[in-house]
């Protein structure tokens, strides 16, 4: 089990540091830097303007040595006017700058963002918290409305409350995010159809969240991932269904309901227990959409201003802790699977 | 009379039908037509009374048995007739009227044991579920019951099998909860659907012993459901003979084992190897054609177009109704059993000579095989354990030569052949072929003769061969990779000559394997096995996935072709019956050890090792006039990861008391020598072996 541990920890580290690395790369384009000098200095400098504050703030250096300032396994760059150092990575509250000093994320600093003028750690942090918020509460209804709608169409395959409910979860599925909340708020928030009952910003819920202002964003994305896991959890609920150990109950004389509940349910649950699990992470960049859509400053709003302005040590936060949040969630899933099922044994 | 606590009222007494059922009919309906799966199906089993119900897959026996449980699928009805239970009719029963009945008063024992039991769930909870569901008691109350009934089942610390997850049991132990499970409310009617097809051969005999044992403390009647006559034999009282969806002859065992009065049953006797039948002075008949399928039943009688008494204008005139024939309760489908002569002997024109046995082929000199295992638990690391799946291996096998190995699951017979085929390479010891040694060279470095002499017919049919390949291109594979022939036209004329040989139309050559049935399929694998001129051929219970009718044609197959060939056959068995019938020399494997080896005559006859006369007992034979010693033995094969100390079979051994001291837990046993080529391992004194009895004898009639 701990060696079980130990290779998922290895890989979640690989994996971090390759995708931080393509993140590092693409965002340290000429193009892409040109970009962060002007949003800084104003739209209309020279290219020798461009170049100068580039060299000065630490951009000028080979892009691999970069890559190892952030990681912290390189001094951070410094700038010196006449031998006296005058700016560089490690600046500290009062200024000073401590030459030959390494300040990465190993060092638990994670850089600076030139959008929000803040430490990363702490936006990061803070969108975390707020999208935290928003998947308790997708899941929260997502999980049990999936697993309800599932278990009731698979357990009679074929039946009309079967079509009628794989129907439904089959138009969830198909419908994305981006059409069916602009649909929502159309019917529910505007005066187009009148009915006003919702709030379509979702920004207030940020301090407080309300059935009135966080329904509409909550029920969008659990709409999406109901379908499909519905789906997953009918596919294997008809399965078991149709197991010899549930004629084995049949024939016990154990009634239907207890049939389903007692015997089918938790044989039935394995194969969507991964599939839920696999909704955190999709969860991550699904709710880019969302929280666009209805304003709301969580994790994706964060990743899509960060993209926008070419933030790059703020992209390179997101990254990390994106690969955490999938590869936690998939650990997570892993050991659950075991407990679920008797017969698997970690190896 | 019974202990059981059921309503004086409901109580019915010895002989009294118990189930009845009258012209039953099942149909399943597809979308576009109906096929009758049981057509005017009449049976009764009485207070007390065991039914045998035998016949062929497909037959219709296992629909007869859902349809008395009205569990039937969305697809089956009963489309006639009529099922009563205790006088109360079945079929049109309300569904709360069919829950209180179902697990109480009928409880069924299946199939397949692993697939039948839930494997989330803790055996004691599927165990205790059933008194409380239908007599309302409390857990505390239905374990203590559970605890009860899994002692009498005979399995050993019930406290801890209660606890356990259904796949933490060996196939055994699994089919006796379910026996254990059928029985928690002391049901009347007992239907066991193949319940030992599964299970190993000496624990087939146990569960069998248990089964009658406890049907006769409860008072249990029984509907017992085989293909296997023996078991039937063994069992039941009356039976009812299946053939496509019909009854086709019913009455008291014995009447129609010994009288039979339908051309079927006949047929099927002389199909299965009964003690006595001899591969050149009395070979198996088979019968001759296929099982009809469902929809394409001829018109009359079904059995008609394989039916050696049948007679154009009056088998196929008419439906053929049950008609009564002399003694108790006897009936066949058959017109003409007046006119046919019962008592005449099988035709056996062709009258073949055996084999003249030739020089040394393989030698096998101390062959062992490790394997090792790491089974890590959820915490904590794994160490890892040594299964020792072949011990010191010793044997020769000559030029046409039939050598049986028999033995049960785990015994290390499938490493043996897995080690000469070249799958796996040997930890220690030799394998020599025609002088070359084999024993540590993989397949794929084996040079193309050596893997053309060495092939294997494989025991499932149905997925040995590829199904989106043809029959004729699968064989122009195997010839392609054996180096055999000059060119694509030399190889094609060449797969023509197999299908010949192994007796297939040459049309099959362009079919797809899913067009074929089992027992063509298995015919396919044969010849594919000797498209390169093989010198050994491993057949890996090359019969046992087949029907009974259509085994004596394919192991018949394969003797003509090795007595052609002068083929050095392997034959690897469970199943004694057929090994007595074409073995030259059998060898007896337990737990990797060869604990007896011999010509068939000698083995099959005392002296034995006290593994092989077990064995003997187990094996369930369809004779009437044969005893046969009843020896049970307990408890389960040892794991090959833990083996015991000394001799493997002493944890089980009935003889183990006649060693003395403790011998026989300290030391391997010798190889001790009988009659010439006859050894076995044993501790015991010659005047023990000289005081063994044959386990069969055939009584005189």
């Amino acid at each position: 089990m701990i060696r079980f541990l130990l290779s998922r920890f290895v890989t979640m580290l690989a994996t971090a540091l390759a995708l931080t690395f393509v993140v590092f790369f693409l965002t340290n384009l000429a193009p892409s830097l040109e970009k962060v000098a002007k949003s800084e200095i104003g739209a209309r400098v020279s290219d020798a303007e461009v170049e100068s504050w580039l060299n000065r703030n630490g951009y000028g250096e080979p892009m691999l040595v970069r890559y190892g300032e952030w990681l912290g396994v390189v001094p951070g760059w410094t700038h010196s006017v006449d031998g006296e150092v005058v700016a560089g990575r490690c600046a500290g509250a009062d200024g000073g700058v401590d030459a030959g000093a390494r300040c990465g994320i190993l060092q638990g600093d994670w850089g600076y963002s030139t959008v929000f003028r803040r430490d990363v750690i702490e936006i990061v942090g803070r969108s975390l918290a707020l999208t935290g918020k928003l998947m308790f509460w997708v899941m929260m209804v997502m999980v049990p409305g999936a697993l309800i709608l599932g278990v009731l169409a698979g357990m009679r395959e074929g039946s009309k409350l079967d079509r009628s409910l794989s129907t439904v979860s089959i138009l969830t599925t198909a419908t994305p995010e981006y059409v069916s909340g602009v649909v929502f708020i159309a019917v529910f928030a505007s005066t187009a159809v009148g009915l006003k009952w919702f709030n379509g910003s979702a920004t207030s819920a940020m301090e407080n969240a309300t059935i009135e202002n966080f329904t509409l964003p909550v029920l969008t994305i659990a709409l999406y991932g109901m379908g499909y896991i519905a789906r997953m959890t009918r596919a294997s609920m008809t399965e078991v269904m149709t197991a010899q150990y549930i004629r084995t109950a049949r024939l016990k004389g154990v009634s239907f309901p207890k049939i389903v509940l007692r015997h089918a349910l938790r044989n039935a649950l394995i194969a969507p227990f991964t599939v839920i699990m696999l909704q955190f992470p999709w969860l991550l960049n699904g709710v880019v959409i969302v929280e666009t859509l209805f304003n709301y400053k969580g994790f994706g709003w964060t990743l899509v201003q960060a993209a926008g302005n070419n933030d790059i040590e703020l992209l390179l936060g997101v990254s990390v802790v994106s690969v955490v949040v999938v590869l936690l969630t998939q650990l997570i899933s892993d050991i659950g699977y075991v407990y679920l099922n008797p017969r698997i044994r970690v190896s | 009379m019974t202990d059981t606590a059921t309503d004086p009222a409901l109580e019915v007494a010895p002989g009294e039908p118990i189930l009845e059922i009258r012209n039953l009919s099942i149909s399943f309906f597809t979308r576009t037509r109906e096929i009758p799966a049981v057509m005017d199906f009449s049976a009764t089993v009485r207070a007390g009374e065991a039914l045998g119900l035998v016949g062929e897959s497909g037959c219709g026996k296992s629909t007869v048995a859902l349809g008395v449980m009205q569990d039937l699928g969305v697809n089956g009805r009963i489309t006639g007739g009529s099922i009563k239970f205790r006088g109360e009719e079945l079929t049109t029963m309300s569904p709360a009227r069919l829950r209180e009945i179902r697990g109480r008063d009928i409880a069924m024992i299946y199939q397949e044991p692993m697939a039948s039991l839930n494997p989330a769930l803790k055996v004691d909870r599927q165990l205790m579920e059933v008194p409380m569901i239908h007599e309302g008691i409390s857990a505390d109350e239905a374990r203590a019951r559970a605890l009860e009934v899994v002692r009498d089942v005979r399995l050993p610390d019930p406290e801890r099998i209660l606890d356990a997850y259904p796949h933490q049991l060996s196939g055994g132990q699994q089919q006796r909860i379910v026996i254990a499970m059928a029985l928690m409310s002391k049901p009347a009617l007992l239907i066991l659907d193949e319940p030992t097809t599964a299970l190993d051969v000496t624990v087939e005999a146990a569960v069998i012993d248990l089964v009658r044992e406890l049907g006769e403390k409860y008072g249990t009647s029984m509907l017992f459901i085989s293909h296997n006559l023996g078991l039937v034999l063994e069992t039941c009282d009356r039976i009812a003979v299946m053939y496509s969806g019909e009854a086709v002859e019913r009455g008291r065992i014995g009447e129609v084992f010994d009288e039979m009065r339908h051309p079927y049953t006949q047929a099927l006797f002389r199909a299965i190897p009964l003690p006595g039948a001899d591969k050149a002075t009395r070979p198996l008949i088979a019968i001759p054609g296929n099982f009809p399928l469902p929809d394409e039943r001829p018109p009359g009688c079904n059995f008609g177009p394989r039916c050696d008494y049948f007679q154009k204008g009056r088998c196929d005139a008419q439906s053929i109704p049950m008609i009564e024939v002399p003694g108790d309760a006897h009936e066949a489908r058959c017109i003409r059993t007046d006119e046919i002569d019962w008592d005449a002997p099988p035709d056996i024109s062709d009258h073949r000579e055996s084999p003249e046995i030739g020089e040394v082929v393989l030698k096998v000199d101390g062959l062992q095989k490790y394997y090792e295992v790491s089974r890590p638990g959820l915490l904590g690391g794994g160490e890892a354990q040594v299964v020792k799946a072949n011990e010191t291996l010793s044997f020769e096998a000559h030029e046409s030569e039939t050598l049986a190995i028999v033995g049960e699951s785990g015994c290390g017979k499938s490493t043996l052949a897995k080690v000469l085929m070249g799958l796996e390479t040997a930890t220690a010891g030799g394998v020599e072929l025609d002088g070359r040694a084999v024993g540590d060279v993989p397949i794929e470095k084996r040079d193309t003769r050596t893997v053309a002499d060495v092939q294997m017919v494989f025991q499932n049919p149905f997925d040995t061969l590829n199904p989106s390949m043809t029959v004729g291109r699968q064989i122009i594979r195997a010839l392609e990779i054996f180096g055999v022939g000059a060119g694509p036209r030399d190889r094609k004329k060449r797969m023509l000559e197999l299908l010949d040989l192994v007796k297939l139309p040459r049309e099959f050559a362009t079919r797809m394997p899913r067009q074929l049935s089992g027992g063509q399929k298995q015919r396919v694998g044969i010849a594919r096995a000797f498209a390169g001129g093989a010198r050994i051929v491993v057949a890996d219970e090359p019969v046992s996935a087949l029907d009974v009718s259509v085994q004596a044609a394919v192991t018949d197959l394969l003797m003509e072709i090795q007595r052609e060939q002068k083929t050095t056959l392997l034959f690897i068995s469970h199943d004694l019956s057929i090994v007595r019938y074409l073995a030259d020399r059998v060898m007896v494997m337990y737990l990797g050890h060869v604990v007896e080896i011999g010509a068939a005559r000698d083995v099959f006859a005392p002296p034995y090792h006290p593994y092989t006369e077990a064995l003997l007992s187990a094996v369930p034979v369809a004779d009437t006039h044969v005893e046969k010693k009843h020896i049970v033995l307990e408890g389960d094969v040892p794991s090959a990861m833990n083996p015991p100390s000394g001799c493997p079979f002493q944890t089980r051994c009935r003889w183990k008391s006649r060693v003395p001291g403790d011998l026989c837990e300290r030391e391997v046993p010798p190889m001790v020598s009988f009659a010439p080529g006859h050894q076995v391992k044993c501790h015991l004194s010659p005047e023990e072996f000289a005081s063994m009895e044959p386990v069969i004898t055939l009584a005189e009639n």
